[in-house]
């Protein structure tokens, strides 16, 4: 049967003697045991005994499936040893605190260890008669040489495990050089000479392929990280200012990619093959200046106002002609654009999100970090790599700082206050807020009104014409710092705060959003309900032009010149030249205000400071704050608009990316060279997914008045690629109906029918659902789990404390004997049961029920606190394992 | 090898590549580095271990050490006598644990007794203050130092006694996600 088997070659492994030819063949060694011990531990052969270091350290590497008792119990005894050491020490240490006590310590410990391996002796002992008598009664009278041999042999396994480990024992060159010879001599002396040929090669070719390794993965590290673009400007704007400052650019920086995104799309997909290879400028009226605006087309002041030549360029919707295919490739250009204009919105959407949740994977994921913040900040913030006083002096801002932000945190979570004087504030501060918005509001609604009646009426003078403008800049210059007054009211953390910060103006800036699209789409339909008259003028025109006499019947008549073709005013161009204008001076706005506030600010602050009657540093008008919620709100808004207006102007985002990027060199330098750290630098939230939230919404709110546009207003009758549809999505069934097959068609016929697209909604809503509780019940299980084992480390920390202090008191008695009486315990549980066992008669239980007792008994020294292990409690519990083993081997059957 | 044959014998290098991370020619670098830092005081023969000692002065002037704000404290850890002055063998102890290849239990213990300022083999308030003074270059006001301490301890302190035990640093830097590769030189 298997299981005698099983358990001889457990009883060889204990002894430590033929465990190296176990793995090879068990049989083997059933049979040595079988006959006796001398001839498996003799004839060991000598070449796998004196396994050069470097083997012994690859067998170390991978699990050997030999000995795991045997590295156990080395792990104890270092562990010991560290333990006594540590203890000594101490005593030692509050003797003598000069600087030659530093020097004892280190050498105290292999004193330690020596002692330590004559300590363990004792205890190897008596498990020997035992296992010899048990294992071989043949070989009875060899028994003690045999015993020796045995000892002498693990000792020589001891030094050669010594010996390869010696490189990473904690201990000066001098005393690491002497163990190394001593060592080296015993080995020598017992095993003849060490290999030294072959095992060393491999290990230092070993050695060397690790460090190619390691450094081809720093290298590789270092080179994606300088593949992240402005890394290091971001990283060194956030050692100065703060995470919460970093957060926004690195937001900047992620929309700079995904307007790259964008612009390849649309640059790939329509305005190349559009200027490769549809018909060239001039050739059709859509794509030519009209003579009356031909003379100033090319003037700067024209072209600033995106009107002339660039109104007829591929950057705008109307220079799109509604040809079908164009070009060799019969590249079909309405259709991509129309897809292009959907994917825009698709592509950001999907990104959108997926950030979102990634940002909320990222921060459930972090267990560690949560308890040890201040510790990690203390032990591993520097970065010993550092030899470069810049990059030093840097290090240690950002570590200044993220111990500032932590600091704030801190403070933050212990505040305590009258809570319903904060409760009344805050209710307050929100009243007042609630206030200025709705006054806000109203004053936007009643501006618009009042700018319909004077669009009626004939003369309007410059104010009238501007009220509109005039009172949203004013709006948005004053209420931010209103909010920013009243939200000190609230006294949040300025994390917290502002996160209100920003919804709140979100909410101010809202109001712009809707005047703006409001004038917008009043433009729109004024020149919607103007376009049949323009039309039928068009053909009136063309038809006079051909009809007309007075042309030699026989020559055909050359077509009218495009550029006197009566057109109609092309609504789309307009709205896209709409907010080209606005993404341009909004650009221009955020630029100057930065240089004249800013950067002028400082520079007057910095050097009029030495004429000046009080301290204008400290003082008034100081230096300026990077506005976080302003920038980002910016941002967001600035984005809607590239999101709203890229249909009507493929070309908006292409200016956009160029903005992006010049404003995160200018916005870098100003916040470097002109910008003071906040007064209390806080962390940015660990996702910024209330910045994409906001971005989500600002999307959403974008892609309505397009989508509206798109589904229920017509396209113009002469520009862009749906010029003569009834709809701009007709394209699509266009498409379908001449290039698909005709199954095709009835397929997408049978899908957009009603009666499925509304089963198909609820479904989905079905599933969100679903999906909405599993994800609840999950994150609360989660929570549950994290309370948990933040309940245990409490547990574990005031166990641990407890126990501290009690061998603090009474020098490690008290706590010493109660876990003796727990081994002691243990122990007598396992001598019972093999006894037992063996009286029962039946071996194969036996054997499992000793093994399952034994790695729980094996365990337990390890885990238990360290606190109360001092000295002589160990023996027995070491003993014991090879007690319950030979206990175990007792059982096997004769 | 007839240079290498010059400074230490086959046996020295054999030693130092079983007592180090690093390969024979990382020893011989490493030497050379050792010698330009006193040319006039340590010899070009190792064979006999001559006792030289290269003051801290120059250690600490080494362009991997100069910026570390726990220069000194390493250069005692390491050296004989707790006074920052090193033979070579102290020299290579220093970049053997410093190095890539060392495992995490190592650079822990000797992380302990870097950061343990007053050699009592505990990091207590005191220790921590340092450390944070050393990191902030005084940066923080009192209270805030203070704070931070309190926090550590707090934190860290497994068995409460009030200062970081050897067993209760390695428990916390076990977690730390990023001690390996911020607690090592490149040489």
């Amino acid at each position: 049967s298997s299981h005698p088997l099983a358990s001889v070659s457990q009883s060889a492994r204990i002894t430590g003697v033929s465990h190296r030819v176990l793995p090879n063949s068990p049989f083997l060694a059933f049979a040595g045991d079988r006959s006796g011990r001398r001839p498996s531990s003799k004839q060991a052969p000598p070449g796998r005994r004196g396994s050069p270091p470097g083997q012994q350290e690859r067998a170390r590497g991978s699990p050997r499936p030999g000995s795991p008792r045997r590295k156990q119990t080395d792990r104890r005894r270092e562990q010991r040893g560290q333990e006594r050491s540590a203890a000594e020490r101490t005593c030692e240490g509050k003797r003598k605190r000069d600087g030659r006590a530093s020097l004892r310590e280190q050498r105290a410990p292999p004193k330690k260890e020596k002692e330590v391996l004559k300590k363990e002796e004792p205890w190897t002992r008596p498990k020997k008669p035992r296992s010899s008598s048990l294992a071989s009664s043949a070989s009875g009278g060899e028994s003690l040489s045999e015993e020796e041999l045995a000892r002498i042999l693990e000792q020589v396994e001891e030094k050669k495990k010594l010996i390869a480990t010696m490189r990473s024992k904690p201990w000066p060159m001098a005393k690491k050089l002497a163990e190394l010879r001593e060592a080296q001599a015993f080995v020598e002396e017992y095993e003849g000479a060490l290999g030294k040929g072959k095992g060393k090669q491999l290990y230092a070719y070993r050695m060397l392929m690790a460090k190619k390794w390691v450094k081809f993965k720093r290298d590789f590290d270092n080179f994606k990280t300088q593949c992240i673009p402005w890394e290091m400007k971001i990283k060194d704007i956030e050692s100065h200012f703060g995470s919460s400052v970093a957060s926004y650019f690195i937001f900047l920086r992620w929309m700079y990619g995904v307007n790259l995104v964008l612009f390849g799309l649309i640059f790939g997909l329509v305005i190349i093959p559009e200027v490769l290879m549809g018909m060239p400028y001039g050739s059709i009226p859509r794509k030519t200046v009209p003579r009356a605006e031909q003379e100033k087309a090319m003037d700067f002041s024209v072209l600033w106002d995106f009107e002339g030549y660039i109104k007829y360029s591929a950057l705008f919707y109307g220079y799109y002609n509604n040809q079908r295919t164009i070009g060799w490739l019969r590249y079909r250009l309405p259709m991509a654009y129309f897809m292009v204009g959907v994917s825009v919105f698709g592509y950001s959407l999907v990104i959108v999100i997926r950030s979102m949740a990634n940002n909320t994977q990222g921060s459930t994921s972090e267990g560690d970090s949560d308890n040890f913040t201040f510790s990690f900040k203390m032990f591993t913030s520097w970065d010993y790599l550092i030899g470069n006083s810049e990059t030093a002096d840097s290090k240690y801002a950002a570590i200044t700082t993220s111990f500032k932000e932590s600091i704030v945190d801190e403070q933050e979570s212990n505040k305590e206050e009258n809570v319903h004087l904060t409760r009344f504030l805050r209710v307050l501060a929100n009243f007042l807020i609630i206030c200025c918005l709705c006054g806000s509001g109203y004053l936007i609604y009643f501006v618009v009104k009042r700018s319909q009646e004077f669009s009626k009426k004939q003369h309007v003078s410059w104010y009238e014409r501007n009220e509109v403008e005039i009172v949203m800049s004013l709006l948005g210059m004053f209420c931010p710092p209103l909010f920013e007054t009243i939200a000190a009211l609230e006294n949040y953390h300025p994390r917290i705060g502002l996160k209100w910060q920003l919804g709140r103006i979100f909410a101010l800036f809202l109001g712009n959003l809707y005047t703006f699209l409001l004038a917008l789409m009043d433009d729109v339909h004024l020149k919607l309900s103007k376009e049949e008259k323009i039309k039928n003028i068009t053909h009136w025109t063309l038809f006079n032009y051909y009809n007309s006499s007075g042309w030699n019947e026989s020559v055909p008549r050359p077509p009218l010149h495009p550029a006197d073709v009566p057109r109609g005013s092309c609504w789309e161009t307009a709205v896209g030249i709409e907010f080209m204008r606005l993404t341009v001076s909004d650009m221009l706005v955020t630029y100057i205000t930065i240089l004249l506030g800013d950067f002028l600010r400082a520079c007057f602050v910095r050097f009029m400071n030495y004429c000046w009657c009080w301290d204008l540093e400290a003082g008034f008008p100081s230096y300026a704050e990077f506005d976080i919620s302003g920038n980002v709100l910016g941002l967001i808004f600035n984005q809607g608009m590239i999101w709203m207006g890229s249909f009507y102007a493929p070309g908006l985002v292409g200016i956009n990316v160029l903005r992006l990027l010049t404003s995160m060199y200018f916005q870098c330098w100003a916040v470097m060279s002109s910008n003071v750290p906040h007064e209390r630098v806080f962390k940015a939230s660990r996702s910024n997914s209330f910045y994409m939230g906001l971005l989500l919404l600002v999307l959403f709110l974008s892609l309505l008045p397009v989508a509206y546009t798109i589904m229920s207003l017509p396209p113009s009758f002469d520009c862009g690629p749906f010029s003569g549809k009834y709809r701009m999505y007709d394209v699509l069934q266009e498409t379908i109906e001449n290039d698909f097959p005709t199954f095709l068609g009835k397929i997408f016929a049978f899908l957009a029918n009603p009666g499925l697209i509304i089963p198909a909604i609820l479904l989905m809503f079905l599933a969100i659902y679903y999906l909405n509780s599993v994800s609840k019940s999950l994150s609360r299980a989660n929570a549950q789990l994290k309370k948990k084992i933040q309940a245990l480390r409490e547990v574990e920390k005031s166990h641990k404390s407890v126990k501290g202090r009690a061998t603090a008191s009474d020098s490690g008695d008290t706590p010493k004997s109660s876990s003796k009486n727990a081994t002691q315990l243990q122990l007598t549980k396992e001598e019972t049961t093999p006894h037992s066992a063996s009286q029962s008669q039946i071996p194969n239980e036996k054997a499992q029920g000793s093994g399952t007792v034994l790695p729980a008994s094996r365990h337990l020294p390890v885990s238990q606190p360290p606190g109360v292990r001092p000295g002589s409690g160990h023996p027995p519990s070491q003993a014991r394992p090879c007690r319950s083993a030979s206990g175990k081997k007792a059982q096997r059957p004769p | 090898m007839g240079s290498k044959q010059t400074v230490f014998t086959h046996e020295q290098l054999e030693a130092y590549q079983d007592c180090t991370f690093f390969t024979r020619k990382e020893i011989m670098r490493l030497f050379y580095r050792y010698q330009d830092l006193a040319p006039q005081l340590v010899p070009l023969d190792y064979t006999s271990c001559p006792d030289v000692k290269v003051p801290y002065e120059l250690i600490g002037s080494m362009p991997e050490l100069k910026d570390n704000p726990f220069r000194q404290r390493i250069a005692q850890v390491f050296s004989d006598d707790g006074d920052g002055h090193m033979t070579l063998d102290n020299f290579l102890d220093m970049f053997s644990v410093m190095s890539e290849m060392a495992p995490r239990d190592l650079k822990a213990y000797y992380a302990f007794k870097i950061y343990d300022f007053n050699n009592d083999d505990y990091i207590c308030a005191w220790d921590l203050e340092q450390t944070v003074t050393k990191l902030t270059r005084g940066e923080l006001s009192a209270e805030e130092v203070t704070l931070v301490c309190e926090k550590v301890l707090d934190e860290a302190d497994g068995d409460q006694d009030g200062r970081l035990s050897l067993e209760d640093f390695q428990n916390m830097i076990l977690r730390a996600p990023d001690f390996l590769s911020t607690f090592h030189i490149r040489i």
